[in-house]
Formats: C-alpha cells, structure tokens, sequence
C-alpha cells in the first residue's frame, strides 16, 4: 500500500514485503512502507498492532522472515544495531537507554569514543556536540549529569546520541509518554527543525492529536497490516481512529452528572517524603466523595505518584492524616486498607499491579490472596482462583481467555485489564487510580473509562491520577492540580486545557 | 537478535537443553581424560559402571544424592524468595550439632523411630538458628544475604570445630569427633530398598534419610505452588514492589524463607551424622552445601529437577571415587574438574545453547 509520490521526491526508506512472525503471532503481515526523504512519518496503531516489531526489525532488534529494506533506493541487511546505525538508522526508545550518572557529554560518546585513551575522543565530541546542538536547536548542558536532567531535555540526549553516530533517519518511539505539553511542543518543534535540514524522521505513536500535529504523512497498523497510508492534511481524527480499530470509537466519554454524597476519602496535611528526604508531597489536604471522580492533573514527577502509593499504605507518610470512611488509616499496610475497603489500580502495572512472570490467575489474586475464597488456612484452592479468574476473563473480554497464559504474554491494554478486572470486581467503597490507560489502546481504554465511571455512579469515591490531560478532563467531576508537591488549584472538570496546562506548569494558580 | 522472550515448549526447556548441557560437559571431560592420555570411552563406562553397576555403587551414589537434595532445596527456598542463599554448607554444619545432640541424649532410651523425628527437628532448628541471624540482618538492616551468609560458613566452622575438639570429644581420644551413637540413634540402612531391584546395598552407607528428603521434596512443592505462603514468597521472589504492592511484609517473608532453607540445609546433616557414620565428625558436610547451589540451578529450582540433579551429581561422586581407583592417572582432583565442567555447562552457562535451539525451533516447526 505505498504511497503514490511525486517523482521529485526520494524515498529514505522502503520496506517492500515485510513479513514476521514469532510463533503463532503474525505480528507483520507483507508490510510495504515508503517514507519520503526529508519527512515527518507517523506510524500509528493500537498496541499489539505490529508498529513495534517493524520498528525492530528495521533497526536490526529482529529479522524479518520475507522481505526487503532499502535505504535511498539501496536493498540493504540490517542484522544488528550496529549495521542500523551504519545505515543512518537512529533510534529514540521510549524508555531512554541511558547512563544515568553519566554526563550528557559521556552519554553521547558512548559506545563511539575513538580510540583507547579517552582525552582526544571528549575533546572533538564536544565540538561536535556543540555543533549539533546549534544547528538543531537542542541546547542541552554536555557536562550535566544525565540523572539530574528533567525528562525532555534526557529525550534530547537521546536524539543527540542518535545524530552524532549520523543519523538520517530518526525513529521515535511514542516520545510524549513521559512529556509536559510544553515539552512535546518543543520536541515538535525541534523535530521540525530537523525534517527542514533533510532528516528524515519517522514517528510511532498512538496519540491522533501528536499525528495530527506534527506528521506530514501518516500510516495506520492493525492486527499486524498497514491498512492505510493518508497524507495528514487529508485525514481526520475520526477516520484515523475507525481505521486503527477497525469499527467506530466514541472518542469522548459519555457520563451524567455527579451525585457527591458523604466523604469517603479524606487527606489531611499530608506530606510524603522520597527515600532521599526529599518532600515530594508537601502539606496536601483534600476530600473525596461518594459517587465523585476526582482527578489529580499534573506534569509526571511533581508528587502524584507518591501521594497515591502514601494512600495506599505502600509508603510512610511524613506527617498528615488519610481518613476512610471518617477512619484514620495511618500505619495500616496495603493489605489492612483492603479489608477497609480500598483498591487500587497502581501507575505501573509491569512492576506493581502485575507479577508478569505469573500465569494470569494467579495475578487475578494478587493482594487478596489471603482471600478465605482462594483457599481456606494456609493453602490455596487453585480450582477457585482459575473459575474466579476465568468469571473475570469473560467479563472484562481480556484476550486471549486463557487463566493459565503468562501474564507478560498478554498484551498492554489485556494486562491493564486484568488489574482493573480485579481491584474493581472487589467492590471497594474507595479506588485509587494512577495512569488507568497508560499503553492501552483505544478499544481499552473506552472500556476502561467506562467501568470507572460505572464505579461513580455506583456511589463509590474514585481518586484518579494521570499525566493525560484529556483523561482527567473527561472523566473528573473536580480536578486538583499538582505542581512541585502541592495541589496548586481546584478546578470543574470541565476546566480548559490552557488554563489547566498553566497551572501544571506552576505559572498560575 | 533477542530471543530471550521467545517461549519454548516445556520438553525443550526442561529436557533437551539441560541435556544438551549435560552432553557438552561430558564432552570437554572427554577432551580433558583424552588429553591426558586414557580412553574418554573407557572412562566413561567405568565412571557409570561404578555409579550404577552394582547394588552398592547405587547405594553410595543415592547416599550421596541425599544430602544434595536437602541441600538443593535448601537453595531452592531461598531463591524463591528472591535470597541467594550461599549458607547452606555452614547451616547444614550446625544442623550436624542438633542432630548429634538429640541423638546422644536419646540413644540409650528408646528406639530409632523415636529418636528420629526429635533429630529431624533438632537439625532443622540449627540449621534455622544459624540461617536467623543473616535473614534477620537482610530484613531489618539490608545487610546483603550472599555475603553475611558467606561469612555465616566461616562462623559455624570456626565455632564447630571449637566444640569437637574442646567439648564434645569423647576423653582420651585424639580425633575430633563424638562418641559413637547407639542404635537408638542411627538411621537404618535401606537394604530393602535396594534387594527391591535384585542387589545388594553391601557396605553403602544409603540410609532412611533417603526417604525423608523425598519427603521434603513432595512439601516444599507443596509450600512453593499450593500455599499463600508460597505465593507471597514468589511474589517477592519476582517482584519486591509488586509484593509492597499486595501487602506482603518483606522483612517477614525474608525470615520465614530463610529459617525453612536453613532448616532444609541442617536437616542434610541426618544423612551422614545419623545415617552413615553414627556420629558427629569433622567437616561431615564436605561441601555438599555448595554443590546444593549447583543443583538447585540445574533443577530449576523445583523438587523433580533437584532429585534429578542430585542423582547426577551423586553419580559424579561415586562414580569418579571408582574412575580414579580403577584410572590411577585420574586422580581426585581430575574428578573435581569434572564435576567442575558440569557445573560450568549445566548451571553457570544453562542459557549459553538457548538461542541457536530457539532459532532451530522456530525453523523447524515453520514458527
């Protein structure tokens, strides 16, 4: 399905007949892509879709079992990573590789040092950094510590890294997920400054806004095939995403208006600190009640994730008080707080909310394993926790329905489920939610919204964390602000973007 | 290329690669024997012949497998609760002391059976005890478990040895040991067991200790897989936030996991204390503690797998004690680097065949 290009126009990259499958997953289908020289290539596609299999097999991370990759016309091998960067393939990963006590300098270097004895190696690479930075607007420090960088300017290490081995043709990875709006706006922009210099980059993502602003031209995966390819300023957002999913969304969440009842969840003065000392939560008071969503908006990294873990009992508060139910719960464990009546649905299910090494039914208890109805005294009733598991399978639809699957064999949006499927079917008076639809793709994360709103209006009291603005404006009733610690404001839920974006920034209140 | 998430069918993972490891071991031995001038063929034969030839070769070779599989589980235990647990061979000494002590004060009163369990529970309790103080300074002060027990063997050594020679030698004598316990204090020979299949046990010191770590094999499976209790150890075992997550205590699990390995690593100690020769000597364990990590590896942590890898080392043993009488140019030592060379290739490099077999996989059977 190659795009029909003007003759003047070189391709960078083709892939003709691309074909991958690992076991009984088709993950490419004869994927045939062309990305024009000197343009911004978005690649989009729910999760499992198949963009990052031929992400990787286009920077020798896999090979591809039939197929052809040509670079400016050329057939070429990419066996490793190595040859990809031979090749001028640059690749930003969503999750940065890099040192962190490293200086940003070092980080660059790496793996290109030149030579045995480090001193002349550092002398040009700094030169050489600093004429990067200039001619693409990426002002980064060279002798900062990469750990003590805020995110967007590490992502910016990243793509320097990549422009000094020679890249051409740069690959980003879903590079907003850890991003302030205004630092995607500056990825944008440099990313601009790099396609009008001739690099070619191409970006996978599954957010239709990103695609919509900054893409010249944009491909579509499902289910393994590239179904379409549309030049951006002829496509809409709606036919985007019927394309990616196969069947009309509801891009906006329906819901009726709240009806707040008594305070179930109550935080005090509370105030957390990191294992450094370092306050992450400053003197934050704030109610939540029956049949509310409340959202907690703010840039990652400015204390939602610790207020949410102090309310969970998994990390110590400083000082202040967490009420359930008018209860004071300070120094009961995660388990105590779930016979009280909470759950939650942690920000990072690979670490906390899954062990992905367990086969699915076994993570359908975990947390209530201590359960009298998986197994009474000191055993498990392996029977009842696969029907428990299989009951919440069907009713969560996770795919596929198998209770005894590895859990790390399931995909993002399968996986996000199983942990809803659990903390909700519990029937809690308060949830707790952090990134509820972080990695999910669009089918989910329709069916996740609906399930917590279905938990307001069945008068439960719903806290929610995201870093995605539209999620917490859909869904909230109230939003709380935070910056640096602090909740900097309360808003409506239907508060505007701009004045929200503002006060996440810490400029207005 | 990244193989390491493709998954292989059980029979790949649990019977052709480790077998494969097995064989090349067995080959660079082979390279090993060969380059000193014998017949690797010949070596080999005589290896199994010794091993499993005759009723008392089986006999000291499933003597030696005892101690292993307390040991491996030992291991087992702990890792999977996440804590490598390096103490085994110390923890079996002092479970050594335990034993002993029941089976001196018990002897002369009543009969084996009677004695035994108390002994079982004496050697596990000083294997706990000596477990206690690394767990508890891992749970309460992080203090890393591999290297406090590290140092936990050099204790107990020292603090054995003290008492065989200074307290528990039997007056008037020179060697460091104790008196010799009386029936009521030894575990029977498994004769039966072994005329069971038509041969004789002879002078093979295998004993009903044999049957206990069987016993133990069945209930730590039984703890791993089918109790909240394994469930929470595996849990932490795989993912300590996931279990801060859950509600599980760390510092709890830490010392349940680590006083149930310790005492699965004294109890090693009936085996030859009780079983064999009847009384404390020094230095009994002999090293079977840190083969126990060796076959806890090669079993994959599991029970089946641990019998398994502590037949094959019980035959490595016997079977090289008999190699080096029969081969008078392979000596001891070259026994040691045999059993080296299996380590090596079965635990150390398990993953080393793990790609080229998944690429023949996905190749053969069309992916």
């Amino acid at each position: 399905m190659s795009l029909d290009l003007p003759k003047e126009i070189e391709p960078a990259i083709e892939l003709v007949g691309i074909d991958k499958k690992f076991g009984a997953v088709h993950a490419n289908k004869n994927i045939n892509l062309t990305v024009a020289k000197g343009s911004i290539h978005g690649i989009i596609g729910e999760n499992g879709a198949g963009k990052s299999t031929l992400m990787s097999i286009l920077y020798g991370f896999y090979h591809a079992d039939q197929g052809e990759i040509r670079i400016s016309g050329k057939p070429i091998a990419i066996r490793d990573s190595q040859a990809a960067i031979a090749a001028g393939i640059g690749m930003v990963h969503q999750h940065f590789m890099l040192v962190e006590n490293f200086t940003v300098l070092e980080n660059v270097m790496l793996g290109a040092e030149g030579g045995q004895l480090l001193r002349k190696g550092v002398a040009s690479a700094r030169k050489e950094l600093k004429r990067l930075e200039d001619d693409y607007g990426l002002e980064v420090d060279p002798d900062a510590v990469v750990e003590e960088l805020p995110v967007g300017s590490q992502q910016r290490v990243e793509i320097l890294k990549a422009l000094y081995r020679g890249a051409e043709i740069l690959i980003l990875d879903e590079p907003t997920g850890v991003l302030t709006p205004a630092e995607a706006d500056h990825l944008f922009k440099v990313l601009r400054v790099l396609r009008d210099q001739g690099k070619t980059i191409i970006l996978i993502t599954h957010k239709l806004r990103e695609i919509m602003a900054i893409t010249d031209t944009v491909s579509v995966m499902r289910r393994g095939e590239m179904v379409a390819t549309r030049k951006t300023s002829e496509t809409t957002v709606e036919e985007l995403a019927e394309l990616m999913v196969g069947r009309r969304v509801l891009l906006h969440v329906e819901k009726g208006d709240a009806n707040p009842g008594r305070v179930l969840l109550s935080v005090r003065n509370l105030s957390v600190k990191d294992a450094r000392g370092v306050t992450m939560v400053d003197n934050v008071s704030f109610d939540v009640r029956a049949g509310e969503i409340v959202g907690v908006a703010g840039v990652a990294g400015n204390g939602q994730s610790e207020l949410l873990e102090a309310i969970a009992g998994i990390r110590k508060p400083a000082s202040g008080e967490i009420l359930i139910d008018g209860k004071p719960v300070a120094g009961i464990d995660p388990a105590g707080l779930r016979d009280l009546g909470l759950a939650h649905i942690p920000e990072d299910r690979h670490h906390m909310g899954l062990v992905l090494k367990f086969e699915e039914y076994e993570n359908s208890i975990l947390g209530y394993h201590r359960d009298r109805r998986y197994g009474r005294g000191a055993m498990l009733d392996l029977e009842a926790m696969r029907k428990d598991a299989e009951e919440k399978i069907a009713k969560y639809d996770i795919r596929p329905p198998n209770p005894r699957l590895k859990t790390a064999n399931f995909s993002g949006g399968n996986q996000q489920k199983i942990v809803v499927a659990r903390e909700i079917e519990r029937d809690p008076n308060v949830l707790i939610i952090g990134q509820p639809t972080r990695g999910v793709d669009i089918g989910a994360i329709e069916f996740i919204h609906k399930r917590i709103i279905d938990m307001r209006d069945a008068g439960k009291a719903v806290l929610l964390v995201s870093v995605e603005l539209d999620e917490i404006r859909s869904l909230s009733d109230r939003i709380l602000v935070m910056f640096a610690g602090k909740v900097v404001g309360e808003k409506t839920g239907d508060a505007g973007e701009q004045t929200l974006g503002l006060m996440m920034a810490g400029i207005a209140a | 290329m990244n193989t390491a998430s493709v998954q292989l069918p059980a029979w790949i993972n649990y019977g052709v690669i480790p077998l494969l490891n097995l064989a090349l071991a067995f080959f660079f031995s082979g390279l090993v024997v060969w380059a000193i001038g014998e017949s690797p063929v010949e070596a080999l034969r005589l290896l199994l012949i010794g091993a499993l030839g005759r009723g008392e070769g089986i006999g000291f070779t499933l003597f030696y497998a005892t101690s292993f599989i307390f040991t491996g589980l030992s291991v087992a235990v702990a890792i999977h609760a996440g804590l490598f647990n390096i103490g085994s061979e110390g923890q079996a000494y002092l479970g050594g002391l335990g034993a002993a002590l029941v089976a001196l004060s018990f002897d002369r009163y009543v009969p084996w059976y009677v004695t035994m369990p108390f002994a079982v529970i004496g050697a596990a309790l000083f294997g706990a005890a000596c477990a206690a103080i690394p767990a508890w300074l891992q749970a309460k002060r992080g203090s890393h478990i591999v290297i406090t027990t590290i140092m936990f063997n050099f204790i107990t050594s020292s603090l054995m040895n003290y008492l065989l020679v200074r307290v528990l030698i039997v007056p008037g004598k020179m060697a460091p040991e104790t008196r010799t316990f009386l029936e009521g204090g030894q575990l029977p020979k498994l004769d039966w067991l072994i005329s069971m299949f038509g041969g004789r046990l002879g002078a093979a010191p295998l004993n009903f200790s044999f049957l206990i770590a069987l016993v133990m094999c069945f209930l730590v499976w039984v703890l791993i897989w089918r109790t909240k209790l394994g469930y929470e150890m595996r849990t932490l075992g795989i993912s300590p936030t996931a279990a801060s997550y859950a509600g599980i205590p760390y510092a709890k699990i830490v010392m349940i996991a680590m006083l149930i390995s310790g005492g699965l690593a004294g109890m090693m100690a009936l085996n030859p204390v009780m079983g064999a020769s009847a009384r404390l000597q020094i230095e009994f364990v002999g090293g079977a503690g840190f083969v126990g990590i060796a076959v806890s590896l090669m079993g994959r942590n599991h029970p089946v797998g641990i019998i398994l890898a502590a037949l094959l080392f019980g035959i490595l043993y016997q079977g090289g004690a008999e190699l080096s009488f029969d081969m008078p140019s392979i000596t001891r030592d070259m026994i040691v680097v045999i059993q080296g060379l299996v380590i090596l290739f079965a635990g150390a490099l398990e993953y080393m065949l793990r790609p080229a077999i998944v690429r023949l996989y996905q190749q053969i059977s069309g992916k």
